[in-house]
């Protein structure tokens, strides 16, 4: 075999990116395209009492302008999560009567160029009778101004989880703290928005939608129900996509009006989305307020959680708004045993834009949770926030572990990433160097965080519509390995990695596969990318689809090379009688562009005593020599499902300095130690951990979505919204430790989330380390330099 | 109104009528075709519509067509020469500079004008000239390895 699977492999996908010459949807250009903008509203909670479109239809240029009357036939925005007792709003495509977030898509004009579609929207003309806005999620739960009338309050539903008895659980620890937790709102920020691209053929009656999006087949199927178009007429393609992050894995107004105008007026119409529309109208993440009670005895044991907590939801729930926060309640026993927990969510609707799947989705509030009550633990004990931690690690011999939320833990050993860390780091000197800081009056922090993650979403079980992938693979007559994956790879580079898993299982060279993705007309249904699940779900899939075409292979080699189906061995690409150690790997029987033209060559079989898999798949597409009942043709599909989630873990820890004087915050160290299960491309991993970690940096630091007590967005722009520049970042010293997942045959897990899961709580904790002399034991993120100066000149 | 202008673009000139309001970006990726340069913010905060003016990189979403009339751009797709990559695209592919591509041609037109300005940059210099340039996948790292490896290259060439 060859062993590509380990490797620091260079990514096969990036020639044509740093070309310049890939293609994101609006880099896609057809004939006679339209160009559609959207009026959004003003107001963050209004009726509209007109909407006069007269001038706009004159404007130079404008073709149409469409309001909430024109598309009442289109389906509204869908939430696919089915809690007990959610209360849903009609969200429709366009503004019907009321807005509910300053965003919403009141109207849509098209126009010739996207020029004069923007110049029409300010000839629109909208008349608003403003209605108190509801902007604190606390307030929201309480009661004053109600949204949705209809539903009598706003609160969209109420769920309690968790297992054990903890009242009890606190009543008999020796010390209880509490803590309240904000998490708050954040906008992910994809470097490219969204954008769609609508084609319709009136005569064959097929829509085509490009779309900037994390789930091509999932969208296909909504925009179908929401247009009123056969599936089977749809066709979604996903070019390139420049970055997700969750805000693309949803389905969003736009997309359907896009189709819809399309058909409307036989034309192919574009949207590419705005930075300020991408602020407003793209879903945010976060936005959590909780209450922390942790119980614990006097050696540290922790004993019992609660976690009250009341999320943000926005005005409307899109895809999977009101599931994040039950992701947090799963996760709420972090890496430790806690025989007692509960959660209590209050999803609340507020004027806003909906909250959603943002990098890590739930789980960076869990892990901030449970990771700030152990600094507290360990600070009301004065106990090391490392040996709180280890004394609550579960065993490496204990698992898999039952958590008290209900999950079953497949594989850990968090001791041992810890014990990494600390060593990379020289945490016990460093504990003794800020001891003499202290002396001298100098602010050294030292933070904390053992975080575990769920990952490899998931068992259908636990998901709204199907949690397996697919893969087909197939070797074509000249050799060249197509795999086609379901999953939706948007800069994670799974066009390297599944085929660096290809190219080993079937002994062939990696330029020969080919990985296609993301478009509905070529590849079988698939999930998507999302969950850090694409390798463990969607890399599994092409694994065992391998496996399958490889039994095939088998049996054709067999019957060619008149052998025991049983006595051929697999190496190097190569069927053989012998168990001869094949080693290298198998070529193209056509190499490119050095055969002639014409009829396939016929495969040299005659006398021989062993076969590569390529010349086995040009013998089964020729099938003048195949075992009799067998179909011709070599390829197999199969659709994966995981029959757990996989748990990644893994220690960060991190030393800040703060200036007495100024304030000024500076990293002097960041030490990870992440455990992904078993690794495909370590530069891949390592990317994504840098990446995931820098954004979990810009939440613990920078980033905040600000609403104004009206219900305007404060932060509409990048000059507002402070993301992580190169200059923040201290240098990121990762490692890792590898423990294999049982749940796949690959033993990965998942690394698309672990850093931004694991680094918020470092972060933040290093800083209340810093300050703790001064007394603070908590503080809420952003922790900007106002922050710590109004500490220090308090 | 419109107004002629013309500029060599990634050594070709070019000549087109105008509206005044044209941004340089939309001229380059709309009347060209070149569609490497990419619009991230439209407010010159992200960098990732960089290109090179006469020799100066320039975020190409605040610039005016018609400012640029007589210029000499390049753009990402003018750096390869006689078929070879820039040394700073090769370091970004080499180094994993990139994860979904997106501001990665205005983040190798910014990087190499740091090289070109400097040959040997520190990390912390690196760090400093690509502060006008948001990328949101790598977390910078990568990059500044990439530009690190973009600048032995090229002082080995």
């Amino acid at each position: 075999m060859a062993n590509y699977v380990g490797q620091r492999l260079k990514r096969t996908e990036d020639p044509r990116l740093i070309k310049g010459l890939a293609h994101y949807v609006d880099d896609i250009r057809l004939p006679d395209t339209l160009h559609v903008a959207f009026v959004r509203s003003v107001y963050a909670h209004a009726r509209i009492t007109s909407i006069d479109t007269s001038e706009a239809l004159k404007a130079p240029g404008v073709v149409a302008v469409y309001t909430g009357k024109d598309v009442a036939k289109v389906g509204p925005v869908p939430c696919a999560s089915a809690l007990p007792g959610l209360k849903v709003p009609d969200y429709r495509v366009l503004a019907q009567g009321k807005v509910y977030f300053v965003g919403q898509p009141i109207a849509a004009v098209v126009a010739r160029d996207a020029y004069a579609a923007r110049d029409a929207l300010d000839l629109v003309m909208v008349d608003y009778d403003d209605l108190p806005a509801v902007v604190d999620v606390e307030a929201a739960a309480k009661g004053g101004p109600v949204i949705y009338e209809h539903f009598g309050d706003n609160i969209a539903y109420k769920l309690t989880a968790g297992e054990g008895d903890v009242d009890a659980a606190l009543a008999a620890s020796d010390h209880v703290l509490k803590q309240r937790i904000v998490h708050q709102r954040l906008a992910p920020i994809a470097m490219e928005g969204r954008g769609v691209l609508a084609r319709y053929f009136p005569g064959e009656e097929e829509l085509t939608v490009w779309s900037s999006t994390q789930i091509p087949h999932l969208l296909r199927t909504q925009l179908a129900l929401m247009i009123g178009i056969p599936e089977n007429k749809l066709r979604v393609i996903t070019p390139e996509v420049g970055g997700g992050f969750g805000s693309k894995l949803n389905v969003y107004a736009e997309e359907a009006l896009l189709g819809w105008i399309s058909m409307q007026l036989a034309k192919p119409v574009k949207w590419i989305e705005g930075r300020r529309e991408n602020i407003q109208g793209t879903i945010h993440g976060r936005g959590q307020v909780g209450y922390i009670e942790i119980g614990c005895k006097n050696d540290g044991t922790i004993t019992g959680l609660r976690y009250n907590v009341f999320a943000d939801l926005g005005a409307y729930l899109q895809l999977l708004t009101p599931a994040i926060p039950t992701l947090t309640g799963l996760m709420l026993s972090g890496s430790y045993k806690i025989p007692a927990i509960q959660i209590n969510v209050t999803g609340c609707f507020t004027n806003k834009m909906s909250t959603d799947a943002y990098r890590g989705a739930g789980r960076p509030e869990a892990t901030y949770v449970v990771e700030r009550a152990m600094d507290l633990v360990a600070a009301e004990l004065g106990i090391d926030p490392a040996e709180v931690r280890r004394k609550n690690f579960p065993a490496a011999n204990e698992f898999p572990f039952h958590t008290a939320t209900g999950l079953d833990y497949d594989s850990g050993n968090y001791e041992a990433a810890l014990n990494k860390a600390q060593a990379i780091l020289g945490y016990a000197d460093l504990r003794e160097q800020q001891k003499k800081a202290r002396a001298e009056g100098r602010l050294l922090g030292i933070g904390v965080s053992t975080y575990v993650e769920i990952c490899a979403l998931g068992p259908s079980q636990a998901m709204p519509a199907g949690g397996w992938e697919s893969a087909t693979v197939r070797i074509e007559p000249t050799g060249k390995v197509t795999v086609l994956t379901g999953a939706s790879p948007h800069g994670q580079g799974q066009e390297t990695s599944f085929a660096q898993i290809a190219a080993d299982e079937l002994g062939v060279n990696l330029n020969d596969v080919t990985v296609i993705h993301g478009d509905t007309g070529i590849v079988q249904y698939g999930i998507g990318t999302f969950g850090s699940r694409a390798t463990a779900v969607g890399g599994t899939a092409v694994f065992i689809a391998i496996q399958k075409l490889k039994e095939k292979a088998n049996k054709i080699a067999a019957y060619i090379l008149k052998a025991d189906e049983a006595s051929l061995s697999f190496a190097g690409g190569r069927f053989s009688r012998a168990t001869a150690a094949t080693t290298g790997t198998s070529e193209p029987v056509v190499p490119v562009g050095e055969a002639p033209a014409g009829a396939l060559p016929e495969p040299e079989t005659e006398g021989k005593s062993s076969l590569t898999i390529q010349e086995v798949a040009l013998a089964a597409h020729i099938a003048r020599e195949l075992p009799p009942d067998t179909e011709p043709g070599l390829s197999a599909t199969y659709f994966f499902e995981p029959k757990n989630f996989t748990f990644p873990f893994g220690t960060h820890l991190v030393v800040v300095e703060i200036d007495r004087e100024t304030g000024d915050m500076k990293f002097l160290r960041y030490v990870a130690v992440d455990d992904c299960g078993k690794v495909i491309n370590p530069m891949l991993v390592d990317g994504q951990l840098h990446g995931g970690i820098v954004q979990s940096l810009g939440q613990a630091l920078f980033e905040e979505v600000v609403y104004d007590d009206q219900g305007q967005l404060v932060t509409g722009s990048l000059m507002d919204y402070a993301l992580p520049r190169a200059s923040h970042i201290p240098w990121l010293e990762l490692d890792r430790t590898e423990t294999p997942s049982p749940v796949n045959p690959l033993g990965v897990k998942g690394v698309g989330e672990a850093g931004t899961i694991g680094a918020t709580p470092a972060i933040v904790g290093a800083i209340v380390d810093a300050l703790s002399p001064l007394g603070v034991k908590h503080l809420d993120m952003p922790v900007k330099p106002e922050t710590i100066w109004r500490i220090l000149n308090a | 109104m419109t107004i002629a202008i013309s500029m060599s673009v990634n050594g070709v000139t070019h000549q087109h009528e105008v509206e005044p309001r044209l941004l340089l970006v939309h001229y380059l990726r709309d009347v060209l075709g070149l569609t490497g340069t990419h619009i991230g913010c439209e407010t010159s905060l992200c960098g990732a519509c960089t290109t090179m003016v006469d020799g100066q990189a320039v975020k190409s979403c605040t610039m005016l067509a018609v400012q640029a009339d007589g210029a000499e751009v390049t753009t990402i797709e003018g750096l390869m020469k006689n078929g070879e990559l820039h040394p700073m695209q090769e370091g970004f592919w080499e180094r994993h500079g990139l994860q979904c591509g997106y501001c990665t041609p205005g983040m190798i037109m910014a990087a190499s004008q740091i090289i070109d300005r400097n040959a040997n940059p520190s990390r912390e210099e690196i760090r400093h000239g690509l502060e006008g340039n948001l990328c949101r996948c790598t977390g910078y790292q990568h990059i500044v390895e990439a530009v690190e490896y973009a600048a032995k290259a090229s002082s080995q060439k």
